[in-house]
């Protein structure tokens, strides 16, 4: 059975109240120390929280091999570039992205299933915290990379550009794309999709978001999967890279919904 | 040594003398208003971002003497940095205010405005416009990057507007250009008497452009129409006077790098973490904040060149 999850301090305070024993703190302590305690190199007071709500019991690395790339200092905390590269463990299928300072704090999930294990995107920040990057390797360990970005704030609780003006809804879910040969012999992706990605913490303006999105070659194989959540910016826009031979060539079918049921469906071309 | 002499002998200590820094204790400017030509009187700002040390006067004002009155451009940051150049003024001149031009709508050219007398507030009426819709978020921002230097000010929009091209005002013969580009309305004041250039923000000198309101082709076309003037000395809105046409073709260089860098990149198919890497280049390595400009303005001037690819 579990102890309730007190923390540290009230433990601290019901010890000088009542004067327990020092076995029975010990004995607390180790209950409720994490099975592999690490320390987190981001120095964040949440990711004892980020760790329980993400990867409970398991194990848990940090590791630089997992690349997060933000700019220090957000300038726009309702766009804030991030690329989550996994590329450099050899295998990193499934990836999930979290803010620790959020009020949302999961931003998005991704499997790369032929695509390379990176992803470009941009996330709304609250306020400045560490943004991470977490991968399930097959031996069931999470590797976690991350960087603080610096935020004025705001990002999540104030309504999107689009709430406030008709436009979207005209152009709900179109979707405007391209594809590059890289020099690898691969491809890159890059595509926008007009949504409000409306978090639901706004006064008045209910939850709306993209949550389902996947890239098809024209053969109809999926090369990669994104499930965006709420702090992902307005009208998303993704680069998505390619290895050589991952797609059968030419165009891309994008498909996916959001959380409405409005359904997302196009072609993406060279 | 005649008044003339002595002017230019003022002038020429002035010029040696490096910009005082300001006291955040006794929240003094300490500002110093500097005669560059007859009549004609700028107060710098140092070249960087606002923030509590610097009270947010990282701005250059001015003013000008004219017969029957003075013509102040921009007010600053702060109620404050209003009333000290205000006694500034009074300090050169016992004539009244005649005019107060705010030549943008960006905070630390018109948040001084409280302290000057109402009917003399003057600006285009997109400025005006400018004021009136992000005046507010403006000055709570400035609140949170100078703190109690910003204390008690509040957002006055001027009630008059301000018509292009020559005119006398206080026995002062000027004239204003309406241009754009660093902002919807940028005004220029030329002060034809001495020869003076009042750029405002079209012009930045040894301190990188701001751009969160810019349309890149609408300033290079506003740096065109400035660089026409046959003028004796032009006042940037950031960083130091200049006698010379150097700080129009360092801001346009650097526009157009900018511009040129932001197009290719979305071209390329480069996601913004990508265009945030870019190499500053040489030319611009030297100039204040430059680092921290340009990844400001990918956040800027990004997303719309990107668009553009993604729609070609
Ligand atoms: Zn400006």
């Amino acid at each position: 059975m579990r102890r309730p999850n007190l923390p540290l301090l009230s433990l601290a305070l019901l010890a000088g109240l009542a004067p327990a024993s020092a076995a029975d703190l010990q004995h607390t302590a180790a209950l409720q120390a994490p099975p592999h305690p690490i320390v987190d190199p981001l120095g964040s007071p949440r990711w004892d929280d980020m760790r329980k709500l993400f990867f409970g019991d398991a194990p848990v690395v940090f590791d630089e091999r997992v690349r997060v790339t933000a700019p220090r200092i957000a300038e726009d905390s309702m766009n804030v570039p991030v690329t989550v590269d996994a590329s450099a463990l050899g295998d990193a299928r499934s990836v999930v992205v979290f803010a620790d300072f959020n009020p949302i704090v999961k931003v998005l999930e991704f499997q790369a299933a032929h695509a390379r294990p990176s992803l470009g995107f941009r996330l709304k920040l609250q306020q400045s915290s560490p943004v991470r990057a977490a991968v399930l390797g097959s031996d069931g360990t999470w590797r976690v990379g991350g960087t603080w970005i610096t935020a004025t704030g705001g990002g999540c609780t104030l309504p999107s550009a689009g709430s406030s003006s008709p436009e979207w809804q005209e152009r709900l879910n179109q979707v405007s794309g391209r594809i590059w040969s890289r020099v690898d012999g691969g491809e890159r992706v890059r595509m926008r999709i007009i949504h409000p990605m409306d978090t639901g913490l706004a006064a008045g303006i209910p939850v709306f978001h993209i949550d389902e999105l996947a890239l098809a070659d024209d053969s109809g194989r999926t090369v990669m999967h994104i499930r965006p959540y709420e702090p992902v910016a307005e009208n998303p826009s993704f680069t998505i890279d390619l290895p050589p031979g991952a797609a059968s060539g030419g165009k891309l079918h994008v498909t996916g919904r959001d959380n409405n049921g409005n359904r997302i469906d196009a072609w993406v071309t060279p | 040594m005649t008044p003339r002499l002595l002017a230019h002998a003022l002038l020429s200590l002035a010029l040696l003398l490096p910009a005082l820094p300001a006291h955040p204790n006794d929240f003094d400017y300490r500002l110093a208003p500097r005669m560059i030509a007859e009549g004609v009187y700028v107060l710098i700002g140092t070249t960087e971002d606002f923030s509590f040390a610097n009270g947010g006067n990282i701005v250059n004002s001015g003013f000008i003497v004219g017969p029957a009155g003075v013509i102040v451009i921009d007010t600053g940051p702060s109620r404050r940095y209003g009333e000290q150049l205000l006694a500034t003024i009074a300090t050169v001149t016992d004539r009244p205010i005649a005019l107060t031009i705010n030549t943008h709508h960006h905070p630390d050219h018109f948040l001084g405005n409280q302290a000057f007398p109402a009917d003399t507030l003057t600006a285009t009426p997109e400025t005006i416009r400018g004021i009136q819709s992000e005046g507010e978020d403006f000055n709570n921002n400035m609140y949170r990057l100078n703190g109690d230097w910003m204390l008690g000010t509040e957002v006055v929009v001027p009630g008059k507007t301000l018509a292009a091209g020559r005119t006398t005002i206080a026995g002062r013969a000027l004239e204003f250009l309406h241009l754009a580009g660093h902002t919807a309305s940028d005004l220029v004041v030329i002060d034809h008497d001495s020869g003076t250039v009042f750029a405002a923000d079209l012009v930045f000198w040894q301190r990188a452009p701001t751009t969160p309101h810019a349309d890149i082709p609408r300033w290079l076309a506003a740096l065109d129409r400035l660089a026409a003037i046959p003028a004796q000395r032009w006042v940037p809105g950031h960083g130091e006077v200049s006698g010379d046409r150097s700080p129009i073709r360092q801001t346009r260089a650097y526009l157009e790098w900018l511009a040129d860098t932001i197009t290719r990149g979305a071209e390329a198919g480069l996601d913004m973490t990508e265009m945030l890497e870019t190499p500053i280049p040489a030319a611009f390595a030297d100039l204040s904040l430059v680092a921290d400009e340009f990844r400001r303005s990918v956040t800027h001037l990004y997303p719309a060149a990107e668009q553009a690819a993604l729609e070609r």
